[in-house]
């Protein structure tokens, strides 16, 4: 983790070319940004990037221009995984034909929680299950943070957003956020992990191991938002660093249906400290924070329990 | 301004861009209303300031530090939040 002392010097090792240019136009802050930035890095320039509409897309392409330096394709909110099936289908019948090189190409496709959690859920499923040679980000801002900051099926308890909010009758989203990466890993699929750009060694080895695997790889990656989260700009990595340290955003990896956790933490710091900074839980009263500590605990278990079960077996 | 524009003839054929990277013609520095400053004293090079920006609005310099890339940078301060060893101080634009 980036946290060791070891790791601190590490970052001058990692790759210097931008994948994604400087230029974008991302909110001051943006965790989403910083994600792909991140995770193309990790791809190098033998990519192909499938680009569902969200907050990447209208970031990155204000036509005519584009912060893009590999191939990359805008496509609609809900096929952006049936599109990277497509790209790597066609990739393999032209080189049957003889007409490409055989470097391996990286066929992403990329898609925000909405995207991935609402909208594009059935093409994700089918890529999946076809078993296409690809991988699917997920960057997971847990809301339509483009459009006005409208909830999706991936904003967590609590959370007030334009279209949940909070007020006297209402405590902001009523249910649950949606467990996307336990939905993908009953797929079956050799790879996925959950990430955070707070910890960007991890990401980046978590997205070469994606990218080698050969089938289908998933990445849920937390992109801290300061603009719907509404906390200031410069606490975005500090927000992934205490979602994960407090177990709201536990980092995991299911290799082969056998689930590792990649920090275990005996203690882990309080809700509060999570909720506290951001403006979409201000209205939070005691006894929420208690409930929302309650369930955070109880999933945070279920993954303990997990994990030892897959190491045992 | 309108003229200044070409013709929707002369654009390549299904909305195609053919220039990648050339987003980074646009002067998103200006949108800043604090600008980082680095102590180099401070500062022990070690790069978690460039690989925590989400513009990529830093670059290496000959010595090693890393530079602060102003026509990109939008002052969002988290270089500033995440440096270890405090070497970079926010300061109001214009002073």
């Amino acid at each position: 983790m980036a946290e060791t002392p070891g790791d601190l010097f590490l970052p001058r090792l990692l790759p210097p070319q931008e994948f994604f240019a400087e230029g974008n136009r991302g909110c001051q802050g943006c965790g989403a940004a910083l994600v792909m930035r991140q995770v193309l890095k990790a791809a190098g320039p033998d990519t192909i990037v499938c680009n569902a509409t969200g907050c990447m897309e209208i970031i990155s392409s204000p036509y005519p221009e584009t912060a893009w330096r590999i191939p990359w394709i805008h496509v609609a909110f809900e096929n952006a995984a049936a599109v990277a099936a497509g790209v790597e289908s066609g990739i393999k019948v032209l080189r049957r034909k003889g007409r490409y090189h055989d470097r391996r190409i990286n066929v992403v496709a990329v898609a925000g929680d909405g995207g991935t959690a609402d909208i594009g859920l059935q093409a994700l499923s089918g890529a999946l299950e076809r078993y296409h040679d690809f991988t699917y980000v997920c960057y997971d801002n847990e809301a339509y943070m483009n459009t006005g900051i409208q909830r999706s099926s991936s904003t967590p308890y609590g959370a007030s957003t334009t279209t949940s909010p909070s007020g006297r009758e209402s405590i902001g989203q009523k249910t649950q956020k949606k467990n996307l990466p336990m939905i993908v890993a009953a797929h079956e699929i050799p790879y996925l992990a959950t990430a955070c750009p707070s910890f960007p060694l991890d990401l980046m080895d978590k997205a070469r191991r994606a990218f080698q695997t050969v089938g289908p790889t998933y990445l849920h990656i937390l992109a801290p938002c300061p603009t719907g989260w509404r906390h200031a700009s410069d606490l975005a990595i500090e927000m992934g660093r205490l979602a994960v340290e407090t177990g709201a955003f536990p980092l995991y990896e299911v290799v082969d249906g056998k689930l590792k956790l990649s920090m275990k933490m005996e203690t882990r710091k309080p809700i509060i400290d999570y909720l506290k900074p951001q403006g979409r839980f201000r209205h939070l009263k005691e006894d929420d924070i208690k409930e929302i500590q309650r369930r955070v605990d109880e999933n945070y278990e279920k993954l303990l329990r997990r994990a030892e079960l897959d190491e045992g077996g | 301004m309108a003229e200044d524009k070409p013709s929707w003839k002369e654009y390549p054929m299904a909305a195609t861009i053919h220039s990648p990277g050339s987003a980074t013609d646009q002067n998103t520095g200006d949108w800043k209303s604090m600008r980082p400053v680095r102590d180099s004293s401070k500062c022990d090079k070690c790069g978690i300031c460039w690989i925590f920006c989400p513009d990529a609005a830093l670059y290496m310099t000959e010595e090693g530090f890393y530079e602060v890339d102003l026509y990109h940078c939008k002052g969002c301060g988290i270089c500033a939040h995440e440096c270890r060893k405090e070497a970079i101080t926010m300061v109001e634009e214009g002073e």
